[in-house]
């Protein structure tokens, strides 16, 4: 559990070190978030990579305790409405409009561009 | 023994043990709720949680700050958590890789509208220049949308709360909205849910089924980098 933890967080600091270092403009715990899947698949191939947390379902289990509730993880930054108490009475209609406006756009178009692109590979591609 | 109650208070409402129990215990009570109501999507925990306890810092007078204090711990596993989704990625790469061109075409075109929408629609509506800016990032997950506001000298605790807004009302809006457009591939509402509403969108997808769940994930990681790139562009070209 503990070093499963510790592997966890390894990737994501060195996913921060790596994107301070070189100064990219992406989150740091998204590099790490590869950076963990290639040791996953690296440890299918090398036996050597084996040990601790990336044998026997450590770092998976743990992963999956942490994704159990992954919504309670925004509660914090969600509270942080109560800061914006002024803005919200001057624009909160505004504001709440325009981001279920754009939520439902964004749904709608993703949805549809997933559908035609998996449809149009299937007519071409024949067997899936 | 304290001389009176007022003076606990004084003391527990500095330290971080009420903070931190407040938020769990509000959000598994909230849970508990959902669970109760086959998790309907009006009773989002999220949701529920950020009223209640936001009510209940105005009721005590409590800033943000000290409520903060004991919730950063809480806060501070968004990270770790972005880092255990390769773990579901992992588990289901077969079914990832089969699906690989349908997902980056719906990723290019979904975190374009993203971003583009919001942009045009606050303009629209006249919202000021540093509320725009601060609305922009709102679909990505609240560390990464953080950083990016940050990053356009907006404000970080504005975008905050965007995020976990558009969190819930896509969390709110999915499952009605596909169900009623007859949408079944639950890869493409889950990837969806991923682009549009970031970790609450993937939680509810978890929620409702576990292949949407990690198509979901995956569409959030991925939006996350991607947006991280978009939005610079996005402002030089849209933001008056």
């Amino acid at each position: 559990m503990i070093a499963s933890l510790s592997l966890i967080l390894l990737c994501q600091l060195a996913g921060e070190v790596f994107v301070r270092g070189l100064g990219l403009p992406m989150p740091g715990p998204v590099v790490g978030l590869a950076l963990l899947l290639l040791l996953l698949l690296a440890r299918d191939r090398f036996d050597i990579l084996a040990v601790g947390p990336l044998q026997g379902g450590g770092v998976e289990n743990a992963s999956r305790g942490l994704l159990a509730h992954l919504s309670l993880l925004f509660v914090p930054a969600g509270v942080g409405v109560v800061q914006q108490l002024g803005l919200i009475a001057q624009y909160g209609v505004a504001i709440a409009a325009v981001l279920a406006i754009s939520v439902v756009v964004t749904l709608l178009a993703t949805v549809a561009t997933f559908l035609v692109a998996s449809r149009l590979l299937a007519r071409g591609g024949g067997e899936p | 023994m304290s001389q009176n109650p007022f003076s606990l208070w004084v003391y527990l409402s500095q330290s971080p043990l009420l903070w931190l129990t407040v938020t769990l215990l509000t959000y598994a009570v909230a849970d508990a709720v959902s669970l109760a109501t086959h998790r309907h999507p009006l009773a989002n925990p999220v949701l529920h949680s950020m009223w209640i306890i936001g009510a209940f810092l105005l009721l005590t007078g409590t800033s943000y700050t000290t409520y903060f204090g004991g919730a950063q711990f809480v806060h501070f596993l968004l990270g770790p958590a972005t880092v255990a989704l390769a773990v579901p990625l992992y588990e289901n790469r077969r079914v990832v890789m089969a699906a690989i061109l349908p997902m980056l075409a719906a990723l290019a075109v979904g975190s374009v509208t993203a971003v583009a929408s919001v942009v045009l629609l606050a303009e629209a509506f006249g919202l000021p220049r540093g509320v725009v800016l601060s609305l922009t990032p709102k679909s990505v997950t609240a560390g990464v949308a953080m950083g990016i506001s940050e990053s356009l000298h907006a404000d970080p605790s504005l975008t905050a709360v965007a995020v976990v807004l558009t969190g819930i009302l896509g969390a709110i809006t999915v499952t009605p909205l596909m169900n009623r457009i007859g949408i079944t591939d639950f890869r493409a509402r889950g990837f969806a849910v991923g682009i549009a509403a970031h970790g609450i969108g993937t939680a509810r997808a978890f929620q409702v089924d576990a292949v949407a769940g990690v198509f979901a994930g995956i569409a959030m990681s991925l939006n996350a980098l991607v947006t991280s790139l978009l939005v610079p562009l996005a402002v030089t070209l849209l933001v008056r």
